[in-house]
């Protein structure tokens, strides 16, 4: 069963120090690729720790893996990167800056 | 033999720490201290062994490297000029003079960052002051929509909520601590207050701020909730904003990033200009690229304007929406673009980054980035701070001189962008 909520995407250590180690390292995969829910929404798509789901925005799609964190239920956060990229829209509403925070998503377990 | 130097500057984030140690043998950076995560990375994932440039992934001599960029550059009607971001200060000031003699547009990662924030400083001004004074005097901290321990990992211990300053000498205890976010981010885990705002929400609830500070009626009924967060937590926040001796307000990604982009931050300027009837109060954003802040200066120096600028007409124009490089590329109005010292493969959306991949592209960065990898042209510059000489702004709007600590082995970005002014002049 999936789930609508609203992506978020942002910075996080574990991003920052995969960049360092380069963007076609497996930790910058790893890190970029970690999605956080609150855990009842990961319970209600019946996943454990880690699983993977399918996200799907009006932009395009990703395959990420969901933890449980301490987040509002309805809320998705993804690290920036080439996985939250995938779906953010190039829209800008004139100001040059596209919505990487705010987007509607749906979430599949995969 | 290693050496030691002290006091060397990091330019990874917007706080540029100036008290780093670095020990170093041969042109190499063995043990890195005072820094934070981030900090540690840049210098010791850094090499500075000259690396030759490269032409569609093929390692060429820098003399080839320069003609096929030069060449791309001059055979482009409308060029891109883009990153600027993490290149010092006189980099920079060569890439807006290339922009200025290519006719081309010339965007910063402002865009993508706190464009919104220039706007708004543009809509209402800029109430700010030093991250010293933030040290030395502020007793109420506001930070809304950013996450510096992830994102400026110091900025607590040196200049905000820990530090200890001549009129705060308490540090942490001395302060009010206030965080405003839509999640529970790790920094506002330490606050004294959080408020969770509804994604979204953050006009609403400034506005609401506005309002209370002015003491203006509101309707309202018992348990009365703007953006997720209650009337009565708002009233107290007001009261706390109006009397505190100091106030300084840091600002991120959670307000240029969303629905209203630079209206919200147009509205928590308003507020903080407003707070100062009361009290003194200033606002920060919290510049993330090393940097980014003297790119905003210099291309206000140079153009009047500080990004979104295009010199498509012999004199600078500005357009955000318009100029702006997502913009440029989504519209495909770009058919060549140099990038300096940014990764926009990375970190753009999809769409506009596969734009970007299919023109041709000069890249100058330290680092293999993604965008490097993908460029037509690749000229692995040296780093500014660590092997490159010149100077970078603060994002309290304060420039430092860098001292760079190795022997220059790579041309740095300065040299480069000059090298490359005079091939494409007639």
């Amino acid at each position: 069963m999936g789930l609508r909520l609203v992506l978020v995407t942002g910075r996080t250590l574990e991003q920052a120090a995969g960049m360092h180690k380069g963007k076609c390292s497996e930790e910058y995969r790893a890190a970029v690729s970690r999605g956080e829910i609150a855990p009842e929404n990961l319970a209600a798509l019946s996943l454990a720790e880690g699983g993977a789901a399918l996200l799907r925005t009006e932009h395009g799609t990703a395959e990420v893996r969901l933890f449980s964190a301490e987040l509002p239920a309805g809320l998705l956060f993804l690290p920036l990167g080439p996985f939250a990229n995938a779906l953010v829209g190039d829209a800008t509403e004139g100001t040059g800056m596209p919505s990487f925070k705010g987007i509607p998503v749906e979430v599949e377990p995969l | 033999m290693t050496e030691r130097t002290e006091h060397v500057t990091c330019t990874f984030c917007g706080c540029l720490c100036d008290d780093i140690t670095v020990e170093h043998e041969d042109g190499r950076i063995s043990s890195v201290s005072r820094a934070c995560p981030n900090g540690r990375a840049h210098f010791l994932d850094y090499a500075s062994e000259p690396s030759l440039p490269r032409i569609r992934g093929e390692e060429a001599s820098w003399k080839e490297a320069l003609a096929e960029a030069a060449r791309i550059l001059k055979a482009s009607r409308s060029p891109l000029l883009y990153g600027l971001s993490s290149a010092s200060t006189e980099a920079i000031r060569k890439a807006v003079s290339l922009a200025d003699r290519l006719g081309a547009f010339v965007d910063s990662t402002s865009s993508v960052c706190h464009g919104p924030t220039g706007l708004a400083m543009q809509a209402v001004g800029e109430p700010t002051c030093t991250l010293g004074e933030v040290r030395s005097r502020a007793d109420l901290l506001l930070f809304w929509g950013c996450n510096p321990a992830a994102s400026h990992p110091r900025h607590f211990a040196r200049y905000s909520t820990a530090a200890k300053g001549r009129f705060v000498p308490e540090g942490r205890k001395g302060r009010t601590v206030i965080f405003v976010d839509v999640r529970l981010t790790p920094g506002a885990r330490g606050a004294d207050l959080f408020l969770r705002v509804d994604p979204g929400c953050d006009f609403e609830v400034l506005t609401t701020l506005r309002a209370l500070v002015r003491e203006k009626p509101l309707r309202e009924q018992e348990g009365t909730c703007v953006g997720g967060v209650s009337l009565a937590v708002l009233r107290d926040v007001a009261t706390r904003l109006k009397s505190c001796r100091y106030g300084v307000a840091f600002m991120g990604m959670g307000l240029t990033m969303t629905r209203g982009r630079d209206v919200n931050v147009a509205e928590l300027f308003r507020l903080v200009a407003e707070l100062n009837a009361y009290t003194r109060f200033s606002v920060i954003p919290l510049r993330g690229h090393g940097n980014v802040t003297g790119a905003d200066q210099v291309l206000t120096w140079q153009s009047g304007f500080p990004f979104a600028v295009s010199y498509a007409r012999g004199y600078p124009r500005y357009g955000p929406g318009e100029f702006t490089a997502v913009d440029l590329l989504r519209r495909g109005d770009a058919d060549a673009a140099l990038i300096l010292a940014s990764d926009p493969a990375a970190h753009f959306p999809s769409r506009a980054a596969a734009c970007l991949a299919s023109i041709p592209t000069v890249v100058l960065d330290p680092e293999e980035s993604l965008t490097a990898r993908g460029a037509t042209v690749w000229l692995p510059t040296g780093k500014a701070g660590i092997d490159a000489p010149g100077s970078a702004y603060r994002m309290d709007g304060v420039p430092l001189r860098l001292r760079p600590f190795l022997p220059p082995r790579r041309p740095s970005d300065e040299e480069i962008l000059g090298r490359l002014l005079e091939e494409v002049t007639p």
